[in-house]
């Protein structure tokens, strides 16, 4: 009985002005003065920040480098992991034969080795076109001219169809005992070597991540909390004119959103400075590699989805004051 | 418009600043609260404003039993009363025009609907021509008349006030009081507390005394007029 006579009571103060015939319009008049609201609150706490420039420039700096730091050693994590899987893909195994091996006993060992089932293709690279190879690309082509034998041996090069690392590693000690196989080498410890420091740097950073996104919101709050006391007055004089918590929480919230939002834009730009100022020795190395590593940067999407968490971190540090230190705030 | 049944309020440590207080203000009624200072005048504009929650006893507001007040709906609640202060409360970061627009910011009126509203509160009270000034510029006679204008605003069914000549000289409280009487002329319920005897005996309107959180005079009247 006493709630709908309530919620009748709670209309009058918006409708003592209107016809009667208007009592349909009002959800949506509450939906445009809740909008109205928010538009000015919104624009009202940016005003309010570029007010004090000087000390938003500080929060606003101090959220960019929280958000930057993490960020910018993800990237970096990329494209080392990048340069690993092109590693991977042209993964192949070498097999090293007998330095006395003939020509008819290494046709007979790539006979063999193509029709392994977890075999996909074989390459021999005979005594004279490793030798050949060798004078091309190591600059000692004169220091081994002088030498009376070939001291390279042949190699077959094959391409295992898997990437299971269990089943490569049975394949490479299998094809170790083959005949005539001097040994076999085949990167695999030191590619898992590499995926085992990537993924503990990922780890490291992710927690670094998730540290500094914490700070970040606490830095927010905490300059929330001064803001809140700052307008301590201005929140009891709202309450007793009949402002609703959402009311008094509102600009405390768009505060923490445009830190937030300013952090996460000052972050995107530190970064792509930073991309920009590694770009000169990236590209040198990138040019050893014969140009297979190209560097990962910041997308326009990843721009906007830093922006988008900054805004969300800064929200929620401001959230979490306004939950603390607002309900504290009563006429007396 | 204002009930109160039986009404005390202690305070923590054991204070009792009302007891048993029972009184009826009729709609469109204006009457005065008096007492000495501490006798509980605020306490029990603070009980009608729920700034406080009586200990014992019922207030009844339009109706309305204030003890079955949530939290949520006290808002709301509170639109309908406009209340003025004895330092006027005002926001000195903003000008008089936004001062007087906060209630209705808050109750969401679009700004055409807020500025009309807002322009005949500030013409009532004689401060049109001040609108655009920082409230610390004007004088406290005009600080306390913009208080004013903004308890009004939003067209209230009650005006309360705590003190609101404690710190005008006679002519400007006389000018004060005139106002409110206005405001109740056009069917406003107002209750004022105040100290200042000798300008509550020149209006001839009820007075309730409180002597140490008791009703010594004018609760009845109503009561026994009513029945």
């Amino acid at each position: 009985m006493a709630a709908p006579k309530k919620a009748s009571k709670l209309k009058k103060p918006v409708q003592t002005e209107k016809p009667k015939h208007q009592k349909s319009l009002r959800s949506s008049n509450r939906v445009s003065a809740l909008l109205r609201s928010h538009q000015l609150v919104a624009v009202d706490s940016l005003d309010r920040l570029f007010a004090t420039a000087a000390a938003s420039a500080l929060t606003w700096t101090m959220i960019a480098i929280a958000i930057a730091l993490p960020l910018f050693l993800f990237i970096v994590l990329q494209n080392l992991q990048q340069f690993g899987s092109n590693i991977d893909e042209t993964t192949q195994i070498s097999i090293y034969m007998e330095l006395d091996s003939s020509d008819a006993e290494l046709l007979a060992a790539q006979t063999a080795l193509n029709s392994h089932p977890a075999i996909s293709g074989s390459e021999i690279i005979s005594q004279a076109q490793a030798l050949e190879e060798f004078q091309a690309l190591s600059g000692f082509g004169d220091a081994l001219s002088g030498l009376n034998e070939n001291p390279l041996p042949a190699v077959i090069v094959v391409t295992p169809n898997t990437d299971v690392i269990e089943q490569l590693r049975a394949l490479v000690s299998e094809l170790a005992d083959l005949d005539n196989v001097d040994s076999v080498q085949y990167d695999l410890d030191w590619l898992q070597r590499l995926y085992g420091i990537l993924n503990l740097a990922q780890r490291l950073i992710i927690m670094l991540g998730v540290l500094l996104a914490f700070g970040v919101a606490l830095v927010v709050g905490n300059t929330v909390r001064l803001a809140i006391e700052n307008r301590r007055d201005e929140i009891v004089v709202v309450k007793l004119v009949g402002g609703t918590d959402s009311f008094v929480a509102r600009p405390f919230l768009y505060t923490g959103l445009w830190y937030g939002v300013g952090g996460g834009i000052l972050a995107t730009v530190l970064v792509l400075l930073a991309q920009f100022f590694m770009q000169g020795p990236v590209s040198q190395l990138a040019d050893l590699y014969n140009g297979e590593f190209s560097l990962i940067r910041l997308s326009l999407n990843d721009i906007f989805n830093v922006i988008l968490l900054g805004g969300f971190l800064g929200w929620f540090g401001a959230w979490l004051s306004v939950l603390r230190h607002l309900k504290a705030i009563e006429p007396r | 418009m204002i009930k109160f049944d039986a009404v005390s309020k202690r305070y923590p440590g054991g204070h009792e600043a009302l007891s048993n207080i029972s009184f009826h203000l009729e709609k469109a009624d204006f009457a005065f609260l008096t007492g000495h200072s501490g006798a509980g005048k605020s306490t029990l504009l603070k009980l009608i404003m729920q700034m406080e929650k009586a200990s014992s006893g019922q207030v009844f507001v339009n109706g309305q039993n204030l003890n079955r007040l949530s939290r949520r709906q006290l808002p709301y609640f509170r639109r309908n009363i406009g209340l003025v202060f004895q330092d006027h409360q005002l926001l000195f970061d903003r000008s008089v025009f936004e001062n007087v627009a906060l209630p209705l910011q808050i109750a969401g009126f679009d700004s055409r609907d807020a500025g009309r509203r807002v322009r005949a509160a500030l013409d009532k009270v004689g401060l049109l021509k001040k609108e655009n000034q920082n409230p610390i510029a004007l004088s406290g006679g005009e600080q306390q008349r913009v208080g004013i204008a903004r308890a009004v605003v939003n067209k209230p069914d009650l005006l309360l006030a705590d003190e609101p000549t404690g710190n005008l000289d006679p002519l400007l409280s006389a000018e004060i009081m005139e106002l409110f009487e206005e405001f109740n002329r056009v069917g406003v319920s107002v209750l004022i507390a105040s100290h200042d005897l000798s300008l509550i005996a020149k209006l001839r309107h009820r007075i309730l005394t409180l002597d140490h959180g008791r009703m010594i005079q004018g609760a009845t009247e109503k009561i026994v007029s009513d029945s």
